[in-house]
């Protein structure tokens, strides 16, 4: 168990309520390592990190449940001492990044399109709706399909329709083996690559392109990763955590490039480069790419659609998400003010006026 | 103030009158009328033998009769469709291939049902992302099969596959038996395109990993045809793995067949299936299709592992060392396509099989922690016997979700209610041992009681919500997957009447 386990679920509770009574807005707070991940939010802070500790961990049921304000790291060494991991891979940014944080923002690293994403693992949450409520979604199970799935609804929501308090992950055990290639290879000619490879039922785990080379991750039983590395080649890469580690958490010397930042979220094997010139690094087999480039955001936008895609703008520490169709955005205010009907959550922080 | 969630919702809303079901008083002659000018050339059925086939779905001991069934092409007639229903407050009832267990499809009397059974094309493949477009009404085993030419496939496996549809694996959030390790249908499903009740056409989801905004899609999936009516899926295909080695395990006893379960998974280890059937289910499949199961033994795993050669060996010498060690008195690996697919062919017919051993049966569906399996299957047992109804299980043991199936004769009086009640009374064990009530076939009709447990008034109250936001006049499948709050109150009422509270720790309302 955690030394820091505390419940301050009444506390919270109770300041959310006093906040709707009186219409005051809240800006949530986990460990605080994200805010350029969205707009910024006005509002009287309301820290979940104290509210914190791991409430149940059967390493057999492959479950973790933790209070939000857990820190990250400390789930990841639990798992570890266990031989489990996260299978999403979420970045951290910083030693203080919460669980609760990183479920808001439901960010995934480099294993996303071949374990799943954060939103996968969800299998239930407990939170306070914008009244005050206390609620619980979904379970400590892996199948659950009773009720509306809300725990999956409220993950990557940035806090806007609830302040989570626990969340119930499915976890994972660790591959036994892993191994990072390496080649020297063009942009266009890696990312036929990548949609040959991902059709072939290999263990790849993560594979990724820094503008030069090729870098694919095999994880899985040490035979099968010796097998297929031999069926690809290449040069092994001698600090395979390091290179996905500087991926995963933005630190690779590609993210220092001067200028704004874009996430483009296409579908992998899509050729056609960001219109305007700029820097390519490809994640996520070619899913998540990072852009340096400068164009107008309207242009951006309108290309990623046309990809079958989004888009979305960092720039001088505030995130631009792509604009939702108006029907699509009125759906989303709906459920906004099903959830929080006086707007006192976050607002703001995806999209103005939600 | 916080008004009471009770309060607030019983001061009205959509969903409440829904579940009222006035239609705008109009004949239904003149509903028929207005349907058939609206959407030229479609089919509108309302003669009572063309409405028969659709008086059910799975769930066979619920039937009802729809004023009309009416069977679009296009989704411009879908639209015109839900206009007229919204402009009437007309319930309409989606429906796929009518083989969902929980009522989902069960028509409303007086309302429309919405057979989608003609949307079967195949729009698109696309080799290089691995995806495939689809209309709803094409079937889960159709995906596969347009996918297998690249070698890839659509990894959702249900037994019904050969004939449910997409739109309804989408709708229930359907699983299979390779699930353990490939995922449920929300995790192989990247965009679907719906009508919401007043015909907009909304696309949730992306053909990217990821869309902006809310995960709508997440939270549409499972919605059991209550938020939009599925028009369009874009599904994800995963490379089919080259090998596949089955591991038949007998166990002496239930106990200690559960309890290997457990150890594997704790081993670091996960198959690509992980399946259970106790002895009754043995023997009633073995008699139909022998496939050469050990009719003595208390309790069979079925383990399956998939992948590349190298990897599958490695796998498979674990498993066997771990079952052996569980105390597995007969282990028997597959060494060719056919004899896995006899091995399987078992477990695969275990419905059919139980249909032969008595005139009914009943399929529960639920799931628990994998730890309280062998208390689980104990406590069935000994409500088999307190019922005097024999329950056969063959279930995903893998993932905790059991299907007991209850064996009854619907024409001795009052057996029909002694096997439903028997499962509600499996399903509260569930909720009991830290579970749910549902893993795969969704609420529907069936389950509305077993919700109240499962769920406070707050969580309920917050379903009907979520439900207004996508339709405000609550159109659509009314009355299913979540109960209204007075239902869960007289119900309350009820088992404190009896004197037989299931949980006294749970909170009532
Ligand atoms: C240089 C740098 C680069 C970074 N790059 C990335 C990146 O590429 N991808 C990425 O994902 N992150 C990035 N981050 C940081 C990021 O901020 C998260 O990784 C982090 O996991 C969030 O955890 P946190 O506890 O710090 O959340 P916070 O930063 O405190 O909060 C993040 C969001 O979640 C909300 N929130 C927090 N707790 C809760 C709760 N309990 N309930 C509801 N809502 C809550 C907050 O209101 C806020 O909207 C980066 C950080 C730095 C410093
Ligand atoms: C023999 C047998 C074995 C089964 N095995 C499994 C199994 O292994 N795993 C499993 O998960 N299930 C299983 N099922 C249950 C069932 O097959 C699934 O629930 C399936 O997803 C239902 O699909 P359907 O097309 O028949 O939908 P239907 O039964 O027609 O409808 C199911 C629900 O979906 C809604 N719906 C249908 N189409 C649409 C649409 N286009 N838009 C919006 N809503 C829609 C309906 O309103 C209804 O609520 C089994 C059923 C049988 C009879």
């Amino acid at each position: 168990m955690s030394q820091s386990d505390r419940d301050l679920t009444e506390a919270l509770a109770d300041e959310v309520r006093q906040a709707h009574d009186s219409g005051i807005r809240l800006s949530l707070a986990g460990g605080e390592t994200k805010p350029f991940l969205g707009r910024s939010v006005e509002g009287k802070r309301l820290s979940v990190r104290e509210h914190c500790g791991i409430v149940h961990y059967e390493p057999t049921e492959l479950v973790l449940t933790a209070r939000a304000g857990t820190p990250l790291g400390e789930i990841h060494d639990l798992l570890a001492a266990h031989g489990q991991w996260l299978p999403f891979e979420p970045p951290s940014f910083a030693s203080c990044a919460t669980l609760g944080g990183t479920i808001a923002c439901g960010l995934s690293g480099p294993a996303r399109p071949f374990f799943g994403a954060a939103r996968d693992f969800v299998l239930g949450v407990r939170l306070l709706d914008g009244r005050g409520q206390l609620l619980h979604f979904g379970a400590e199970v892996i199948k659950n399909v009773a009720g509306y799935d809300v725990a999956r609804l409220v993950t990557g929501a940035q806090g806007t329709l609830g302040a989570l308090l626990e969340i119930s992950l499915k976890v994972g055990p660790l591959p036994p083996a892993s191994e990072t290639l390496t080649r020297e290879e063009g942009l266009e000619s890696s990312i036929r690559r990548l949609a040959e490879l991902a059709a072939k039922p290999l263990p790849l785990s993560a594979a990724s392109h820094d503008g030069e080379r090729l870098f694919l991750r095999l994880s899985g039983t040490e035979a099968g990763v010796r097998a297929a590395a031999n069926r690809i080649g290449g040069e092994r890469l001698a600090d395979p955590d390091a290179f996905w580690q500087s991926v995963r958490e933005r630190t690779h010397p590609f993210f220092s490039l001067p200028g704004p930042l874009w996430r483009l979220s296409v579908p992998p094997a899509t050729l056609a480069p960001p219109p305007g010139g700029g820097r390519l690094l490809l994640d996520w087999s070619g899913a998540q790419r990072w852009w340096k480039g400068s164009a107008e955001p309207t242009a951006l936008w309108e290309w990623a659609r046309s990809m079958g895609g989004h888009a979305a703008l960092f720039d001088s520490g505030r995130c631009r998400l792509q604009p939702l169709d108006p029907g699509l955005f009125a759906l989303h205010k709906r459920l906004k003010a099903a959830f929080d009907p006086k707007g006192i959550l976050n607002s703001g922080r995806l999209y103005d006026s939600l | 103030m916080t008004p009471s969630p009770l309060a607030s919702f019983l001061r009205g809303g959509g969903a409440q009158e829904a579940h009222g079901a006035a239609s705008r008083s109009c004949s239904p002659q003149e509903i028929l009328r207005r349907l058939r000018s609206a959407i030229p050339g479609c089919p509108v059925l309302s003669e009572p033998e063309e409405l028969r086939p659709y008086e059910c779905d799975g769930l066979t001991a619920y039937r009802e009769t729809p004023l009309a069934v009416a069977i679009p092409e296009s989704i411009a007639q879908v639209q015109e469709i839900l206009r007229v229903c919204c402009a009437l407050r007309l319930p309409v009832i989606p429906r796929g291939a009518g083989t969902g267990l929980s009522g989902g499809a069960l028509p409303r009397s007086g309302g429309l049902l919405l057979s989608m059974a003609r949307f079967r094309k195949i729009l698109a493949l696309d080799p290089l992302n691995r995806t495939a477009r689809v209309e709803p009404g094409v079937t889960n085993r159709a995906i596969s099969e347009a996918a297998a030419p690249h070698g890839l496939f659509y990894a959702p496996d249900p037994s019904s596959e050969v004939a449910c549809t997409i739109g309804g694996n989408i709708a229930e959030n359907a699983g299979g038996l390779h699930c353990l390790k490939y995922g449920l249908t929300v995790h192989n499903v990247l965009a679907v395109k719906i009508l919401t009740p007043e015909a907009e056409l909304l696309t949730l989801g992306a053909e990217a990993l990821d869309s902006a905004g809310f995960d709508l899609l997440a939270l549409f999936v499972g919605s059991e045809g209550l938020l939009g009516v599925v028009v369009e899926a874009t599904v994800r295909l995963l490379p089919r793995p080259p090998l596949a080695r089955l591991i038949v395990a007998a166990f002496a006893s239930v106990d200690s067949a559960a309890a290997a379960v457990g150890k594997l998974i704790g081993r670091g280890f996960v198959p690509a299936a992980l399946e259970m059937m106790d002895n009754l289910a043995i023997r009633a499949a073995e008699e139909f299709v022998h496939a050469g199961y050990p009719m003595d033994a208390a309790a069979l795993l079925l383990c399956e592992c998939d992948g590349p050669p190298e990897e599958v060996d490695e796998q498979i010498a674990l498993a066997e060392e771990q079952l052996r060690e569980s105390g597995a008195y007969f282990l028997r690996l597959s060494c060719s396509e056919e004899e896995r697919l006899l091995l399987w062919k078992g477990r695969k017919s275990a419905f059919p099989a139980a249909g032969r051993m008595a005139p009914d049966y009943y399929c529960m569906d639920g799931t628990i922690p994998r730890r309280a399996l062998p208390e689980a299957l104990r406590r069935i047992a000994r409500l088999s016997a307190e019922y005097g109804l024999p329950v056969a299980n063959v279930f995903h043991a893998g993932d905790g979700n059991l299907h007991p199936l209850i064996l009854y004769d619907a024409s001795r009086p009052d057996e029909l209610k002694r096997a439903e009640s028997l499962g509600g009374r499996i399903s509260e064990l569930c909720v009991e041992l830290g579970g749910v009530i549902t893993g795969e076939h969704g609420v529907g009709v069936e389950k509305l009681d077993q919700m109240c447990i499962q769920f406070r008034a707050a969580e309920l109250a917050q379903f009907h919500r979520i439900k207004d936001a996508f339709d405000p006049e609550g159109i659509l499948n009314p009355g299913k997957a979540v109960p209204l709050l007075h239902r869960c109150a007289e119900l309350g009422a009820m088992h404190v009447h009896r004197g037989t509270l299931p949980f006294p720790g749970i909170e009532r309302f």
